[in-house]
């Protein structure tokens, strides 16, 4: 290494920069005003606080303003905002350019050292530290030696049972929901059963179960059996013979639970037949059984096998076949 | 006694005569105005479809065939019936100034009688649901605001937004903001389901519902921006743009300006 530099000529060490006065240290003219600006700004920032309590007290809350880019807003919020704004931003301005124009403009050079103490100051150290733990007792009083090692000992249990809320696995509850054969389907909200008339070609509903009564419905419930029902013309469906035998009439039903993360797919554009997830534009094709066209989910949307009961009424042929929503560590399929 | 002086007066003769034309006359006259009345109401009907399909043929016939059966780029109106029409037209949405992904909400092209004679002319070609009398919605006496906002984040808020702002959906398609439509129009775009707008049957959702609904969406518009500026109610989306932009500007010129040595 030092042969590769043997050669190259030496730098001089270029020292430090000339230090520059401001204008201020040597210009009393100049000094009086900054001074004068820092006063200002300082004075700028007491309005602001005057503006503040007077707009709390005087501006009526209900009074709403017309400004051009914000449009309609509340006069007392935006006097309140402004304000407090002035007051807090003024304050750090005025103090900034204080120090930065009049302070003392000292430049002191502080050399590096090296961090390690020197032997004489470590050996001091341990030194006081073994004379003072043996003041202290710790080798004496073992009672209260034991004791702590009880508590320090103990006070890692507590986060180890709180983690107890993670569980209990969930189980088989993943996999299922309130659809099971003959389960009428409901409007929602509403809760008014359909039938297949009610729905014209074009149209939409929303739609929950039935549940046993006296069940009373839960957002867990919700979340999984959400089901989306369109209507459009039998001759536009693309589908094998199984699951054109789960429509009825042109009306076909999918679970609105995303199979990529979860949310509420419900995006229909009647015109195309696609349905557009929000979250991340998955978009499924319902006349091909809710197939992927586009986006990150990686499996169709869960199809409802519907028919209709002796009143009529559309009802569920059979549960869903498949778990709804997204993946899940013992989902049995990709 | 009196009636028989009466009789005896020498008026009494042509006064009977007269009352007896009048009554006969004016009998004839109410009867025979009842049939005529009608008949004018229907030849009313008909000139009013004659001025639609006037209309029809030089604004709309160029896209949607002279007999409105539709062509490549222009659905059949036949049996889309007056409110389709009545929200189309009324709203500016026909006829297209562009052939862009979606028609958009503008300035009506025609007046009132104009749109009225228009949709009656495409309800005259197949029955199909009426156009909707602003005075028969009574959104604002039987709208549940409550109900309807219950409604609509269950049916329009995917793709309206939660605060019915509008979204977007794919290929440049989007649903529009729902703030200053009319009752009758928004009531229309339910039973009719424009363009890429899926239809809500009066079965699932039931006209008192779409009341509410209204209701839901005019107290969504008349709600005041407490807060201060709402930057247009969609969320995330403006407050990150915001802060990101002139709030991080702000800091950096701060930064720049601290670190310069004053002259």
């Amino acid at each position: 290494m030092s042969n590769e530099l043997a050669g190259v000529e030496r730098f001089e060490d270029p020292g430090l920069p000339e230090h520059k006065h401001r204008k201020a240290d040597h210009d009393a003219i100049a000094a009086n005003k900054a001074e004068r600006q820092v006063a200002i700004l300082f004075l700028l920032s007491a309005v602001g606080t005057v503006g503040t309590i007077a707009s709390y007290i005087f501006i009526d809350t209900k009074k709403f303003i017309y400004l051009p880019i914000l449009g309609n807003t509340n006069a007392a919020q935006l006097a309140l905002g402004t304000g407090l704004a002035a007051s807090l931003f003024f304050i750090g301005i005025a103090a900034v350019h204080w120090a930065k124009t009049l302070m003392p403009d000292e430049e002191v050079i502080a050399e590096r050292h090296e961090f390690r103490s020197s032997d004489a100051d470590r050996s001091e150290f341990v030194k006081t530290v073994k004379e003072r733990s043996g003041a202290a007792g710790l080798g004496r009083r073992s009672l209260i030696k034991r004791s702590m090692g009880v508590a320090l000992g103990l006070i890692g249990l507590s986060p180890l049972v709180l983690l107890r809320d993670l569980g209990p696995l969930p189980k088989n509850q993943l996999s299922t929901t309130d659809w099971s054969s003959g389960v009428r389907l409901m409007t929602d909200p509403g809760g008014r059963p359909i039938m297949p008339g009610d729905l014209e070609v074009g149209s939409v509903a929303q739609v929950l179960p039935e549940l046993p009564a006296g069940t009373e419905r839960t957002l867990e419930n919700i979340g999984k059996d959400a089901v989306l029902l369109i209507r459009i013309r039998p001759e536009e469906f693309n589908l094998n013979a199984e699951r054109l035998s789960w429509t009825y009439n042109g009306i076909i039903a999918f679970s609105k639970i995303c199979s990529h993360m979860g949310c509420a797919v419900a995006l229909y554009e009647q015109q195309t037949k696609h349905l557009l997830c929000p979250c991340h534009q998955s978009t499924f094709d319902v006349t091909r059984a809710a197939k992927v066209i586009f986006g990150p989910a990686a499996r169709p949307l869960p199809q409802l096998a519907i028919t209709v009961d002796a009143d009529g009424y559309l009802v569920a042929k059979q549960g869903f076949t498949e778990p709804v929503g997204p993946s899940f560590w013992e989902r049995n399929s990709a | 006694m009196r009636l028989n002086k009466f009789r005896r007066n020498r008026f009494a003769g042509p006064v009977l005569v007269v009352a007896a034309l009048l009554t006969v006359g004016s009998a004839f006259s109410i009867a025979s105005a009842l049939p005529s009345a009608q008949k004018s109401e229907v030849s009313a009907q008909s000139t009013l479809v004659d001025e639609g399909k006037q209309i029809f043929l030089k604004g709309c016939s160029s896209c949607h065939g002279l007999n409105a059966e539709g062509g490549a780029i222009a659905p059949s109106l036949i049996g889309v019936g007056a409110a389709a029409v009545d929200f189309q037209v009324g709203t500016g949405r026909m006829p297209m100034a562009d052939m862009s992904q979606q028609a958009m909400r503008k300035k009506p092209v025609y007046n009132a009688e104009e749109t009225a004679a228009l949709a009656a002319y495409v309800a005259s070609l197949a029955p199909g649901p009426a156009a909707i009398d602003p005075a028969s919605l009574t959104w604002e006496r039987d709208g549940n605001v409550a109900q309807g906002g219950q409604l609509f984040r269950t049916n329009c808020a995917m793709c309206h937004n939660f605060a019915a702002q509008g979204g977007a959906l794919t290929n440049g398609k989007y649903a529009p903001s729902l703030m200053g439509v009319a009752p009758q129009h928004i009531y229309e775009a339910m039973i009719t389901g424009p363009q890429s707008m899926p239809k809500f049957s009066d079965k699932t959702i039931t006209p008192a519902e779409k009341l509410s609904i209204i209701a839901w969406i005019k107290s969504s518009q008349s709600e005041p921006a407490i807060g201060g500026a709402s930057l247009g109610r969609v969320g995330p989306v403006t407050e990150g743009l915001l802060v990101w932009t002139f709030g991080l500007g702000l800091l950096i010129a701060v930064a720049v300006w601290l670190a310069t040595k004053a002259r």
